[in-house]
């Protein structure tokens, strides 16, 4: 009824989208936070193109993948958090122009 | 019913993760991802990995978004001050999208097994929570074992890290 049938190219093409999507914020924004969450947006769209692998060859070990990057990606999230109130308890910023202690 | 779902969520997911890229107050960037992690629980519901959909919505929306509204709360940030926007960077992710979007499918569709479309309960093979649970606790053991390590030693890295000096 809506054109061409879903395959899985069309899920790669979203999780890509979605990687660059992530990315230009990593790239393009300032606040410590708003990276963090872009990060989490890169992990997704690996988790995306994991699973729509599972469902296309039929084999459940690239959701057991998945299982452990959510995982990975939790323990990542409280070390950040945890890095990012350390730092803004001394520099009372989150800004990453700030942190320009160890730059050459 | 699978193109309409797929391009819908797609759209919404899309939608929702450029929310949270671009929006100014880190609030709204927390908001805009929760709502991006529950689209893409719903995508995976259209792989049939249901299972994983839900351990999406309870850890991700669920604890780790909670775990950003908390610090942002916690650190009381005021929205970003605006600057001139970097067209060079803006044009490399523009040009990334583009090559992306007309690069993965021809791509993909270079091998022939790619071609098979999405027919939901055509051959089945969903893998519910058993077929994963007894995958984790056989071949992967020894990896699931090794993130029971990680998460400890993340918990016990927070905790030294959150600990404010004793002497100052």
């Amino acid at each position: 009824m809506m054109g061409a049938e879903i395959t899985l190219g069309h899920y790669l093409a979203l999780s890509g989208l979605l990687f660059l999507v992530g990315l230009a914020g990593v790239l393009l924004r300032r606040s410590l936070l708003i990276v963090m969450m872009s990060l989490e947006l890169l992990l997704n769209a690996a988790n995306l193109a994991l699973v729509a692998a599972a469902r296309f060859q039929g084999i459940p070990d690239p959701q057991v993948a998945v299982f452990f990057v959510i995982t990975v990606a939790a323990a990542e999230v409280a070390v950040g958090l945890a890095i990012l109130v350390a730092i803004f308890r001394l520099k009372k910023t989150t800004s990453a122009e700030d942190f320009a202690t160890l730059k050459f | 019913m699978e193109q309409f779902f797929f391009w819908s969520l797609a759209a919404g997911l899309l939608l929702a993760a450029t929310a949270a890229v671009t929006l100014r107050n880190p609030v709204s960037n927390a908001v805009a991802l929760v709502a991006a992690l529950v689209f893409q629980a719903a995508l995976f519901v259209t792989l049939e990995a249901t299972f994983l959909a839900a351990v999406q919505v309870i850890v991700y929306a669920g604890a780790v978004m909670v775990l950003f509204l908390f610090v942002i709360m916690l650190l009381d940030v005021k929205a970003e001050a605006r600057r001139p926007i970097p067209w060079s960077k803006v044009l490399a992710v523009l040009a990334g999208g583009t090559a992306v979007v007309v690069g993965v499918p021809r791509l993909v569709a270079a091998f022939p097994a790619a071609r098979e479309p999405l027919h939901w309960s055509a051959k089945a093979a969903p893998f519910g929570a058993r077929e994963l649970g007894t995958l984790l606790f056989s071949s992967y053991a020894p990896l699931f074992l090794t993130t029971g390590v990680l998460l400890l030693v993340a918990t016990i890295g927070v905790v030294v890290l959150c600990r404010r000096d004793p002497e100052s």
